[in-house]
């Protein structure tokens, strides 16, 4: 049966209540961060801490003092990419929750190459080969997913989060026997030489001071302005764009679907192979254990939060780091505040800006419309 | 004696559209009461609050004499009203008893009530002439059976008044002729009926008194014995209508496409298409009749690429259509474009836009690599490419930046119609181009289509519309089952044969059936 060929007339009425662009972009992201800040205050006090004092460390650590921006801008560099990897999933319909296995393999296919030409190569040729090797790596990784999703339909969401697991496995067996020196105990690569070192800002920007701040966060800047071109500036942006919005009639128009699903997904992957660039060139100079540590995760509740939108995206990466920064230096402040206060209120967030997105909605809505009505009236 | 409903100074408002605005009319008991208007007349809206789907911002609806409060469609029932919708609300897999007792089971255990609603439901059917067996499953009926029981149902709860929202849309002439004999003798046994419609010779057929909207507002109310169709359609519309257009004689042209043996499977043993094999020639209109669900909306699928042929072979200017060696269409709809065969699909809304994208992106839709300077897209020849379309086919309001989900179906179409053409094709499909479409549009939609034909383009044109069928076809297919059960030329045109044949009646071989 034709079903959907009667456009009833009935549900052309029933339209969602839509709210005006800046209040479903500004307003209600603020909401619910709000709310999320709300509960974590409720939470600190009965931690027996005074929830704005708190809140006053937070900001002042994380933002207001030069040496904690530095830390949070390090941070959301990372989130930046991250955040793309999922954002630009998302354009194509796509929920890629495999970036933190991405992250991971894209951090082996920098160390394979740096390990094998940082003593020959200058830097200015080293770095961006071993970029170049993270985003081809975690492009790889990504693109079984998205050729089973495109060919088999199985779901992007299940084979991510499986090759998620697979990473870390192969990962661990990698890195604990073929990449540990002989003689060490650390569960790390042996450091990098100095060519393959990113440029940390503080060589420009002494007052800095000694934060791990590098050139990555300029590359993830410069990647939400080509993530923004792609997107919304190209055809290829605009079949990816019609696949999430409308995949029939994105078929209609001749976007191959499966095409653009396997290209988001190794896009992707690739953005969230370059996350790996940030903490092991710019930071930490070798390949560690589990070094993505939950980021790859957290690039999910920046792309949600932001929207998909870069600037909404970079926004988010801040907070984020923010948070990061600013929850480590209060735990240290305040005793009764445990260290994985971040991970709390980080998950806050998500539930309030990601599950309970419309949460404001309805009411907003209502509340505009009987705004401009009397408005109307009065004018 | 006081009307079984009135309507008085109903509004309603969605954001800034005013939906109903100060509605009041009454209908009388036993009589079969058209409510007729253009797409967003505010029909639907109205009958909604009638039957507590929406509540009314303002004003009130009273029932045999008395206010009422309707909340929701169970105060709806309980007040003696039903709504049949126009998409069936039936589980498929349940059989016509199960369906009707649906949520008003009246015991923990089945059995008892089962074999006391069977007795009525019989009892019902005979008395209103609604043969449905009460054992047969759902989705073995015919639609118009179906929609019987969806009658039924509400009969079996006691509805006083009925509301039907474009009954006859799923239906061929012949069974919406049995309709109105059913609505006739619900009107003849006391109950009320009201019927929303946006067909002029359905209020004919059948109402006693109409009711017509424009813009969320009563525009007139006629007995309709009394009225003429040029004077609903005029106010219908606000203006003359000028409902006979002018056509030139075809002039055919070379054949431009042609379909030898086409067949489309489903699954195992399902055939969508069977056989198919017809020739569509330049400067003509092929009209494809039938039943909506008889395989219109997989011809065009097949024939504008997004579905591969199971078997059979497609000619386009004598050319083999790609396709052959594919193991999907993933893709393929850009091959046919190319080659110049346009596709305004049958549900814009769902194929033929991307609501969420601008008008000015969405004029672009299936040619947006036509539009780039470098890797880049061109904004400039994107907005000057949908001012174009906009101008041309008067597609309102005229804001390029506009999201196209907020678009009027009619301006919607207008955008989907006017971007196919503008593509310069060879051949161009047409599915159901005024659907939902105003009678104001539908006048420029036909215009365009006739004045493309007269530039000899070839063109196929998908409708359920027999008016339209007959204002447009050169020559008519009717299909039936996946199968084409009739051919006639335009001069043959004859509502009861093309009836018979949308019914599966073949009359390729003519004998006995002219």
């Amino acid at each position: 049966m034709n079903q959907s060929a009667e456009a009833s007339t009935l549900a052309t009425v029933v339209t969602p209540q839509t709210l005006p662009g800046w209040a479903a972009h500004l307003l209600l992201p603020l909401f619910n961060l709000l709310s999320a800040l709300l509960v974590a205050g409720l939470v600190i006090l009965l931690l027996g801490e005074p929830p704005l004092d708190s809140l006053r460390i937070l900001i002042n650590s994380a933002f207001l003092n030069a040496e904690g921006l530095g830390y949070t801008l390090y941070y959301a560099s990372t989130f930046i990419f991250t955040g793309l990897a999922v954002a630009i999933a998302l354009q194509a319909g796509l929920f890629n929750i495999g970036g933190e296995g991405q992250m991971y393999i894209g951090g082996l296919g920098l160390t394979v190459v740096i390990l094998s030409f940082d003593h020959a190569l200058p830097g200015w040729l080293m770095i961006p080969l071993a970029v170049l090797a993270a985003a081809l790596f975690g492009a790889a990784w990504a693109f079984l997913p998205g050729y089973l999703q495109a060919r088999r339909g199985s779901h992007i969401v299940v084979t991510t989060i499986m090759f998620n697991f697979i990473a870390a496995s192969v990962m661990n067996y990698i890195i604990v026997s073929h990449l540990v020196p002989p003689g060490q105990q650390a569960t790390s690569s042996r450091p990098f030489a100095p060519s393959a070192w990113l440029p940390r800002l503080n060589e420009w920007i002494p007052t800095l001071g000694q934060t791990p701040l590098n050139i990555s966060f300029l590359m993830a800047l410069a990647a939400l302005g080509l993530y923004a071109l792609a997107v919304w500036r190209t055809p290829w942006g605009y079949g990816l764009r019609a696949v999430g919005l409308n995949p029939k009639a994105a078929h209609y128009a001749g976007v191959s679907i499966k095409g653009s699903i396997v290209g988001a997904m190794m896009v992707s992957g690739a953005l969230a192979g370059l996350a790996a660039v940030n903490s092991e060139m710019g930071s930490g100079h070798y390949l560690t254990l589990n070094f993505p540590s939950g980021f790859g995760f957290i690039g999910i509740a920046v792309a949600l939060m932001g929207r998909s939108h870069p600037l909404g995206i970079l926004l988010s990466a801040l907070l984020f780091g923010g948070l990061i920064q600013g929850g480590f230096d209060l735990s240290l402040e305040k005793p009764n505040i445990p260290p994985e206060t971040f991970i709390f209120i980080q998950g806050l967030i998500i539930l309030f800006c990601g599950a309970l997105e419309n949460l404001y909605a309805p009411a907003l809505s209502s509340l505009i419309n009987r705004f401009s009505a009397r408005r109307r009236r009065l004018a | 004696m006081a009307p079984v409903v009135r309507f008085d100074q109903i509004c309603k408002q969605f954001g800034p559209v005013k939906a109903n605005d100060g509605v009041s009319f009454s209908i009388s008991r036993g009589s079969i009461h058209g409510v007729i208007g253009e797409n967003g007349a505010g029909k639907s809206t109205l009958m909604s609050i009638l039957y507590g789907y929406y509540q009314a911002d303002s004003g009130s609806i009273w029932l045999g004499g008395q206010p009422a409060r309707i909340r929701n469609s169970q105060d709806a029932i309980g007040h003696g009203v039903g709504m049949v919708h126009q998409h069936f609300m039936l589980v498929e897999r349940f059989s016509v008893l199960e369906n009707v007792m649906l949520g008003v089971e009246g015991s923990a255990l089945l059995g008892r009530s089962f074999k006391a609603a069977e007795r009525k439901l019989r009892e019902i059917g005979q008395r209103y002439a609604l043969e449905v067996d009460p054992l047969a499953r759902v989705d073995q009926l015919s639609v118009g059976a179906q929609q019987r029981v969806e009658i039924l149902k509400l009969i079996f709860r006691g509805a006083e008044i009925l509301i039907l929202d474009e009954p006859t849309a799923v239906l061929t002439p012949q069974e919406a002729d049995a309709l109105f004999a059913i609505l006739r003798l619900f009107r003849d046994q006391g109950k009320t009926i009201i019927l929303i419609t946006h067909k002029l010779h359905e209020i004919f057929a059948v109402t006693d008194r109409v009711t017509v909207m424009r813009a969320g507002r009563v525009v007139g109310e006629v007995d309709t014995a009394s009225s003429s169709r040029e004077a609903l359609a005029q106010l219908m519309v606000g203006r003359q209508v000028d409902s006979n257009l002018a056509r030139s004689a075809s002039a055919a042209g070379p054949i431009v496409f042609q379909a030898e043996h086409l067949t489309l499977r489903g699954g195992p043993g399902v055939k969508l298409l069977d056989d198919l094999s017809f020739a569509v020639h330049a400067g003509e209109i092929v009209a494809i009749a039938g039943v909506s669900g008889n395989g219109q909306s997989e011809l065009l699928e097949v024939l504008s690429g997004m579905r591969l042929v199971s078997e059979g072979a497609l000619r386009f200017l004598g050319q083999p259509l790609p396709g052959a060696g594919r193991a999907d269409a993933d893709g393929l709809p850009a091959w046919f474009r190319a080659l110049g065969i346009a596709h305004a699909p049958e549900d814009r809304q769902a194929e033929g836009l991307v609501e969420d994208f601008t008008v000015m992106l969405n004029c672009a839709l299936g040619q947006q690599h036509r539009f780039c300077r470098g890797p880049l897209l061109d904004q400039q020849a994107l907005l000057v490419h949908a001012q174009d379309i906009i101008a041309d086919f008067d597609v309102r309001p005229a804001q390029p930046q506009l999201r196209a989900g907020l678009l009027s179906g009619g301006n919607q179409q207008k955008l989907v119609l006017g971007r196919e053409i503008a593509s310069a094709p060879k051949m161009i499909l047409v599915g159901q181009p005024t659907r939902g479409v105003d009678i104001g549009s539908i006048e420029t939609i036909h215009r365009r289509l006739l004045a493309l034909r007269d530039h000899g383009i070839a063109i196929i044109l998908v409708s359920v519309e027999l008016d339209e069928i007959r204002a447009l076809a050169d020559r008519i297919l009717v299909l039936c089952g996946g199968r084409i059960t009739g051919e006639l030329a335009s001069a043959e045109f004859d509502t009861t044969r093309i009836g018979l044949m949308m019914g599966g009646v073949e009359s390729r071989a003519e004998a006995g059936m002219a």
